[in-house]
C-alpha cells in the first residue's frame, strides 16, 4: 500500500548530488540526477553502516563514503566489490516543488 | 607485557581479541570525522581521469624503459641503476597503484581502475581479490586487534622481522605459498572471516591466474636458459620492495591501537616529491582514513584544509622514524606503550570515552 511521504524540497538536493531523509526511524537517500530526475533508496549502504547521503554521486552511480561500494541508486543494483547486496530503491514523485517518497 | 585488560594481544582474526572487540564495540564503530563542508568535500572527492592517466603513462613508459635497460646492459654492472629503478616502480610503486585503483579513486572511469588493480596486485603476490576485501576490513577497523587484517608491525614489535621486510624476503616467502595455497582451493580461516562466501571462489581463481602468468615465467627463463624473465616477473617483489616499506611502515607504526580516531593511530608525514609520485600521496595518510573517497591528487588540498585539527605532520621520514625508534625499544618490554599524537590547539580534543577501552596504560607524551 502506497505511503507518500514528503522528503524534502526540489531545491534542497543540488544536481548530481545526494541528502539525507530520515523518517519514522527510517533513513533514506534522496538523489537528483544529472537529468534533474530524482532517485530514492535506503539511507545505508548494504556493506556496513555508512550512509550514502556522504558519498559521491557519479552519472547513475552513489559511492558509500566508507569502502567506496558503488550502487546504480536508480536501480539499486550493487556494482560490485566490497557490495554485494542491492540497495532498496523507493518510487518517487515531484508535486508542487516537493520530492515526495512511497515508503509503503 | 599485557594490555590494560590483562590479555595479551590476539591478532588472529577469530580469536579473543575479536570477541572482545566486537563486544566493546570497538568493531565497525563509528569514527571521529574533522568537520568539512559538504561543498567542499565534494569538490574534493570529484574524480577525473587525467592526473592517473598521466602519472601512469609516466609509470608505464619508466618500467618499460628500465625493463629495456635491464635486458641491454644484463652482465655488466651498468644493470644495476636499471635494476634499482625498475625494482622501485615494480616492487613498491605497484603497492599505491594497488590501494588506489582499489579504492575506485584513482581514475574516474572504472575499468582503468580495475585494470591497475589487477596489474598492480600481480605484481605484488597479493591475490585481487583477497586484498580488496582485506583492505575494506582495514578501514573499518584500522588497527583495531583482532578485526584488522592489515596490521604490519604487531605488538610487542619484532624488530629483526620489521628489518627484514625492507629485503621483501619474508613478504614473498607468505604471499607466494598464499598463491599456491589459494589456487589449490584452501582459503585460511582469518581469510574466510573477512572475505564473503559468495566472493570466495573468485580469490580461488584470482590465484590461479597468477600460477599461471608465473609458471609461464618460468618456463620461458628455462627455455631461453636465462635469469632474465625472472628478474622482470617475481623476482623485483624482493630486490624492489624496500621504498614499499620505507614509505607504508610509517602510516600506523608505534601509534595507539584499538582508538576510533585516525588522529591517534595514523599518521602523515612530509616527503620528497619523487617518493610522493611513487608513494601516490599516501603519505598523507591521516587524511586518506578519514576521508577515502578523495582521490590522490587531491590529498594535499585536503591536508591544507583540515591541518587546523590534526597532529603536526612528521616534517620528514627520517624525522618520523627518529621519533618512533625508541617507542619500539620500550614497546619490547611493555607492549601497552605507544606513541600519542599532540594536537594542535586548533583541534577538537580526542574523546577519551572512545579512547580509553585498552589505552589506559602509559603513554609517550
Amino acid at each position: 500500500m502506497a505511503d507518500w511521504v514528503e522528503a524534502c524540497a526540489v531545491d534542497d538536493v543540488d544536481e548530481e548530488d545526494v541528502i539525507r531523509f530520515d523518517h519514522g526511524g527510517r533513513s533514506f537517500a534522496i538523489y537528483r540526477s544529472p537529468e534533474d530526475a530524482f532517485f530514492a533508496t535506503d539511507g545505508f549502504c548494504t556493506h556496513e553502516k555508512a550512509h550514502l547521503a556522504d558519498g559521491l554521486v557519479m552519472d547513475d552511480i552513489i559511492e558509500c563514503p566508507k569502502h567506496n561500494g558503488r550502487f546504480n541508486y536508480k536501480t539499486g543494483q550493487a556494482k560490485g566489490a566490497p557490495v554485494c547486496v542491492n540497495l532498496k530503491t523507493y518510487p518517487v514523485k515531484v508535486e508542487a516543488g516537493k520530492v515526495m517518497i512511497d515508503i509503503g | 607485557m599485557t594490555t590494560a585488560s590483562g590479555t595479551k594481544r590476539d591478532y588472529s582474526l577469530v580469536g579473543e581479541s575479536t570477541r572482545r572487540a566486537i563486544e566493546t564495540g570497538l568493531a565497525s564503530a563509528e569514527w571521529y570525522h574533522t568537520d568539512v563542508a559538504r561543498k567542499t568535500m565534494k569538490e574534493l572527492m570529484q574524480r577525473s581521469d587525467s592526473p592517473a592517466i598521466r602519472d601512469t603513462m609516466i609509470w608505464i613508459i619508466a618500467i618499460l624503459g628500465s625493463a629495456a635497460g635491464i635486458v641491454w646492459f644484463w652482465g655488466t654492472w651498468w644493470v644495476v641503476p636499471f635494476l634499482f629503478v625498475y625494482g622501485v616502480l615494480y616492487g613498491s610503486s605497484s603497492d599505491s597503484r594497488w590501494h588506489e585503483c582499489g579504492h575506485g579513486t584513482a581514475f574516474r572511469t572504472r575499468w582503468m581502475n580495475d585494470v591497475v588493480y589487477h596489474i598492480a596486485s600481480f605484481m605484488l603476490m597479493r591475490n585481487p581479490v583477497q586484498w580488496r576485501w582485506s583492505h575494506a576490513r582495514h578501514h573499518t577497523d584500522t588497527i583495531i586487534v583482532g578485526r584488522d587484517a592489515e596490521i604490519a608491525v604487531m605488538r610487542p614489535p619484532d624488530l629483526l622481522k620489521a628489518a627484514l621486510a625492507f629485503t621483501g624476503i619474508l613478504d614473498f616467502r607468505y604471499s607466494l605459498p598464499t598463491l599456491v595455497r589459494q589456487a589449490f582451493g584452501t582459503l585460511s580461516d582469518d581469510e574466510k572471516s573477512y572475505i564473503p562466501q559468495m566472493e570466495q571462489h573468485k580469490a580461488v581463481i584470482a590465484a590461479r591466474w597468477h600460477m599461471v602468468v608465473y609458471a609461464a615465467t618460468i618456463a620461458v627463463a628455462i627455455a631461453l636458459r636465462s635469469w632474465i624473465p625472472l628478474v622482470l616477473i617475481g623476482l623485483p617483489r624482493l630486490y624492489g620492495t624496500w621504498h614499499m616499506v620505507l614509505t607504508g611502515l610509517l602510516q600506523h607504526i608505534g601509534l595507539a591501537d584499538n582508538v576510533t580516531d585516525h588522529r591517534l593511530n595514523t599518521r602523515t608525514v612530509y616527503m620528497n616529491p619523487i617518493s610522493r609520485f611513487i608513494y601516490w600521496n599516501m603519505n598523507y595518510h591521516v587524511e586518506h582514513h578519514m576521508f577515502p573517497m578523495v582521490p590522490y591528487h587531491a590529498l594535499p588540498k585536503l591536508h591544507e584544509l583540515i591541518k587546523h585539527d590534526l597532529p603536526v605532520a612528521n616534517p620528514s621520514m627520517w624525522h618520523a622514524y627518529r621519533e618512533v625508534w625508541p617507542v619500539l625499544l620500550r614497546q619490547l618490554k611493555y607492549e601497552d606503550f605507544y606513541l600519542k599524537r599532540e594536537l594542535p590547539p586548533t583541534a577538537k580534543p580526542y574523546r577519551g570515552e572512545f579512547h580509553d577501552l585498552d589505552i589506559t596504560a602509559a603513554a609517550a607524551e
